[in-house]
């Protein structure tokens, strides 16, 4: 690892200020970020720890939306985004329980991990990035595998997620990793169902748009059944071909669909 | 370069460490508890795990200025006050919970935060909290036929120790 200044503000102002510095790096829990320094994939010349901030640790009902602070690990999220039951059972079942007690949200979503869980659930269930300088809805924040609207130096201060009427998670999880090899996020609102895919595309998480269409109307696993997601764009490499990974999205978002409560 | 000051196992220490300093890497080689071992270094197999403000963490994957101010235990920590094998330590070797031994202390480590979140276990339960945890002897069915000896133990006593 290559060496680097280590700077801890206690406030979001801090810092911003502090990641002014163009080879300035946020460091959420590092679960992701600490193994790629470690490779020196990455060789920052500050790394800012968001670790300290009070402000963005934390768990709230506001009105119909939970919000969720960008430094709350996945721990405190599976424990106590009770009232977004299929959102806790997610975090839940990233990594492992040393991960779960250290990675966060706002890490993950900037990290935006083409295999990542929560990239799912916050495109399935249209959640609102919020960042020290603006909010973003999901739909226009996810730009491909590891790209994301974020500019430099912005931060992940919250995630608001509208809670559905139903939801469910489905992973196929790779053994050795334990992320996604394909992971399908199914929302049902009021106003209609939302399918979220990670894991899958070479593009990074996508909705399904065939697959709301058909459960907008009938919200069933038999409503999906002769669904097929196009291989083309797909991820293909040892653990899984194109055409296995879209067999998997019907078959997860079938499951998906059986089990949302 | 910037001082670190944390508790190690009930015992105030401070150093001097730089800002890649890896918490592993201050409890080995800074403090000389090389019970904490380093296995795959990729947070994958949770040979460091150590409880930082009794939360268990990869040693290897968090930076010791990071946890500035916090309380760590370690494996040596594990122990009874007066040196002889803890609770979870003694159903290891009871059980024959090691083989050659290398995964052992952050088998411990995870076997003791699963016991103070859940004090009874199924053997379900705990061969999904250990899911980070890696034997290399495969060795699994008396590491976890150990974690229930001592859940056992932990509960037929009216205070847990661990």
């Amino acid at each position: 690892m290559y060496a680097f200044e280590f700077v801890k503000p206690a406030t979001i102002a801090e810092a911003v200020k502090a990641l002014a510095d163009e080879d300035a790096q946020a460091l959420g829990g590092g679960q992701t970020l600490i193994p790629t320094l470690k490779q020196r994939l990455a060789s920052p010349s500050a790394l800012v720890s968001l670790n300290g901030i009070a402000d963005l640790k934390g768990v709230a009902v506001e009105g119909r939306e939970l919000r969720i602070g960008g430094g709350t690990t996945h721990a405190t999220v599976a424990r106590e985004a009770r009232t977004y039951p299929a959102l806790a059972a997610l975090a839940g079942h990233i990594g492992d329980p040393a991960v779960r007690n250290r990675g966060t949200i706002g890490g993950s979503l900037a990290n935006n991990d083409p295999s990542a869980d929560y990239p799912a659930a916050a495109l399935a269930s249209g959640a609102t990035i919020v960042t020290n300088a603006r909010e973003i809805a999901a739909d226009d924040y996810f730009q491909g595998m590891f790209t994301t609207a974020l500019e430099p130096g912005e931060i992940i201060t919250a995630v608001r997620f509208p809670i559905p009427q139903k939801a469910n998670y489905q992973k196929f999880a790779q053994p050795a990793s334990r992320f996604a090899l394909v992971g399908v996020f199914v929302a049902k609102f009021a106003d209609g169902v939302r399918v979220a895919v990670t894991g899958a595309s070479e593009s990074g998480v996508f909705r399904w748009s065939e697959a709301e269409a058909a459960l907008g109307g009938n919200f069933s696993a038999d409503a999906v059944k002769g669904l097929k997601a196009d291989a083309d764009g797909m991820i293909g490499d040892l653990h899984g071909t194109p055409e296995y990974r879209a067999h998997l999205i019907g078959v997860l978002t079938a499951r998906a669909v059986a089990a949302a409560a | 370069m910037p001082k670190v000051s944390l508790k190690v196992n009930g015992r105030a220490v401070s150093r001097d460490v730089e800002g890649r300093t890896l918490l592993v890497e201050l409890l080995r080689d800074g403090l000389g508890l090389t019970g904490t071992h380093v296995g795959c270094d990729t947070s994958q197999c949770g040979a460091c795990v150590v409880h930082v403000d009794g939360v268990a963490l990869k040693s290897c994957t968090v930076f010791a200025s990071d946890i500035d101010g916090a309380e760590v235990r370690t494996i040596e920590g594990m122990a009874n006050p007066d040196g002889s094998l803890g609770v979870i330590q003694a159903a290891f070797q009871d059980n024959h919970g090691l083989q050659c031994g290398f995964c052992t202390p952050g088998m411990v480590m995870s076997a003791a935060a699963l016991l103070t979140e859940n004090p009874n276990p199924s053997e379900a339960e705990i061969r999904a909290y250990l899911e980070g945890n890696i034997c290399r002897c495969t060795g699994y069915h008396n590491i976890v036929k150990s974690i229930q000896a001592a859940a056992a133990q932990m509960s037929a006593r009216p205070v847990a120790a661990e």
